[in-house]
């Protein structure tokens, strides 16, 4: 790329696929590290905070979204050639989103009943994580991303080091904050042993179980846990499938756990 | 701290709020137990009724519910989700930061000179303190940091007046009675009064006592407070078996650790509530401009994969290969490594784990195991 013009500086791309936006925004909510984020890269392309566009290649695109149509499944294709790392950031990048609850059914069925005139809407039958279209240099998992991650991860990125980022359980982070376990003391519905952790255990320590925002953990053993709800909390199958059906139902652990309780 | 060292008194509950303030004038920061989110934790004291007067627990595996009591007494409760370690062993804590100089960067090391004191600590609790000083303080490797801390520690004891159904104390010699280690003891005597008594352990709990308005103790005082501690030692149900540390060392490849980990759900509850386990991990942080860096440790586990992560890999992938690492340390290994059992019997992993794996349970299927090979 004989065009690239010479700089010091990092560029960044941030590119947005089938998503809410909140990730991105995460990243405009550094709000006492923002400058200095914006000194450290070069901010080439990124919609949401400007309109100004540098062309690629792109030394860091953070991805945000899922793959939901024929068009995003080209374009994801293209951003990896500009982009030397790609790091996919939220729930939607890294499991499907919320809108994977779609996969379980068939999505013209959907369409017909949401659209007017269901003869313009393109897309595709499921909606899939980056992952599945391009190979993916890190997955920053959350919905939305936690913004000292993202921080953590752009720290140690520019400062060439493995980001502190841990794929433990949610337990972690509430037994190192001292919040009391919720599932053991009231008997609460926690995804919290198979969640992993990231989100500065947010829900436990506001007296309600874990909703699983972050995706599986490393090894869940989402069996036992269910089990143990619908043994000695005579959780209901229903609430167990939609209990693993929430922002990370496209996730393969909790997809097939959720399809054990149809 | 040592022994029981003679001075023995009656201090009346109403009293109680002196012992604090003496504390307090000592220049101590004091911790104890008191009610926060449906559980008993350890957190700062500010005066008496932060106790949980007239709340008692109730615990089994995977359950531990509060209920109102109005018999119960300031310590009428067993031990909770919190253990005193995160205290002495924070759960995250700076060891040093680096700032970027002309030449080379500059150290900093955070200093904290606050004076622990602790009271409500139990006779199992005791005994973990002192596994982990065997740990931090009396290895060939000293921790500074634990061990000052933990040296200018004033520790006011509290003889259990009740089991949780998951203690197991008394077969791991670790309680229900306070016997060392304590700067004061007290023992809560409620037969038709509301008294402490208060034992002294050292010559700091010798000079506590005699700011505070006592009366002499009398036999009746220790016949009751020895009658309540038979009667809580007779209570505990659960029992580590004696042959356990040999016993797993036997069947290192046997199906039950299949079977086991088909219900583990490698959380890592287990070693973040256990009073003993100490691993931890060390992070190292950059800011945006690489000017600043800061090193911390946190609370790991041996059931997280990258506590087992060396060139290549994780070592233990399998859940059956953490929960075996954990349990043959805790109860087998620890005694060549550190001379006694890793196990207090305090009842903690039973109780917290979500899906009530029992420690006892499984070395008694272990044990079982044995007799049948």
């Amino acid at each position: 790329m004989s065009s690239r013009k010479p700089t010091s500086k990092p560029k960044l791309a941030v590119w947005k696929f089938s998503s809410c936006d909140g990730c991105q925004l995460s990243l405009l909510d550094c709000e006492d590290e923002l400058l200095t984020v914006a000194d450290s890269v070069e901010i080439a392309y990124f919609l949401e905070a400007t309109r100004a566009q540098v062309k690629g290649p792109y030394d860091i695109s953070l991805v945000e979204g899922s793959i939901s149509t024929p068009e995003e499944e080209k374009r994801i294709l293209k951003v990896r050639k500009q982009s030397r790392l790609l790091i996919t950031i939220g729930a939607c990048a890294t499991s499907g989103g919320i809108q994977a609850l779609r996969n379980f059914k068939n999505v013209d069925d959907f369409i017909d009943i949401v659209y007017a005139h269901p003869q313009f809407i393109d897309t595709l039958s499921e909606t899939r994580p980056v992952s599945d279209y391009v190979s993916v240099d890190f997955e920053l998992h959350g919905c939305p991303i936690n913004k000292y991650q993202l921080l953590e991860l752009l720290n140690a990125t520019l400062n060439r080091r493995k980001p502190n980022i841990p794929n433990h359980s949610q337990c972690v982070e509430c037994k190192r904050a001292g919040t009391v376990c919720v599932m053991v003391s009231q008997g609460k519905a926690c995804l919290g042993p198979v969640v992993q952790a990231g989100c500065g255990n947010l829900c436990p320590s506001h007296d309600r179980g874990c909703y699983g925002c972050f995706g599986p953990k490393e090894t869940p053993n989402t069996i036992s846990l269910a089990d143990w709800f619908s043994d000695r909390q005579s959780m209901p199958k229903r609430d167990l499938k939609h209990l693993f059906r929430g922002f990370t139902a496209g996730s393969d652990a909790f997809r097939k756990e959720s399809e054990r309780h149809e | 701290m040592g022994k029981t060292s003679g001075g023995r008194a009656i201090l009346p509950a109403q009293s109680l709020q002196t012992l604090i303030d003496v504390v307090h004038s000592q220049g101590y920061r004091l911790i104890g137990p008191t009610l926060e989110d449906n559980a008993i934790v350890y957190d700062d004291l500010e005066n008496v009724e932060n106790l949980p007067l007239g709340i008692s627990d109730r615990q089994s595996p995977g359950n531990y519910r509060l209920e109102d009591d109005p018999s119960a007494g300031y310590f009428a409760h067993v031990v909770g989700p919190h253990s005193w370690k995160r205290f002495l062993f924070p759960a995250a804590q700076k060891l040093w930061s680096a700032t970027r100089v002309d030449q080379g960067f500059s150290i900093q090391t955070p200093e904290d000179e606050t004076k622990l004191a602790f009271i409500g600590v139990r006779a199992c609790e005791i005994k973990a303190l002192q596994m982990q000083d065997r740990v931090f303080s009396q290895g060939p490797f000293t921790d500074n940091g634990y061990g000052e801390k933990r040296q200018n520690c004033l520790i006011i004891a509290v003889n259990c007046s009740r089991a949780a159904d998951t203690c197991f104390c008394s077969s791991m010699d670790a309680g229900p009675r306070v016997t060392e280690g304590f700067d004061l003891a007290l023992t809560e005597l409620q037969q038709g009064r509301h008294d402490f008594l208060i034992e002294t352990g050292s010559a700091n709990g010798e000079a506590l006592l005699k700011e505070l308005v006592t009366r002499k103790a009398e036999d009746q005082d220790f016949a009751e407070a020895d009658a309540q501690l038979a009667a809580t030692e007779a209570s505990i149900q659960r029992r580590m078996p004696s042959n356990i540390p040999e016993v797993l060392e036997r069947h290192l490849q046997d199906e039950h650790w299949q079977t086991i980990e088909s219900r583990c759900l490698n959380c890592s509850n287990c070693t973040l509530v256990c009073p003993t386990c100490f691993c931890s991990t060390v992070e190292d942080t950059t800011d945006l401009t690489g000017q600043h860096a800061e090193r911390w440790r946190y609370w790991d586990s041996c059931f997280n994969t990258d506590f087992s992560y060396i060139h290549g890999g994780s070592i233990r992938q399998s859940g059956a290969a953490r929960y075996r690492q954990w349990i043959t340390h805790k109860l087998s290994y620890w005694h060549k490594q550190f001379g006694t059992s890793g196990c207090t019997g305090c009842g903690r992993c039973i109780t917290w784990c979500p899906v009530g794996i029992d420690i006892t349970e499984e070395a008694a299927t272990f044990c079982e195991i044995d007799k049948r090979s």
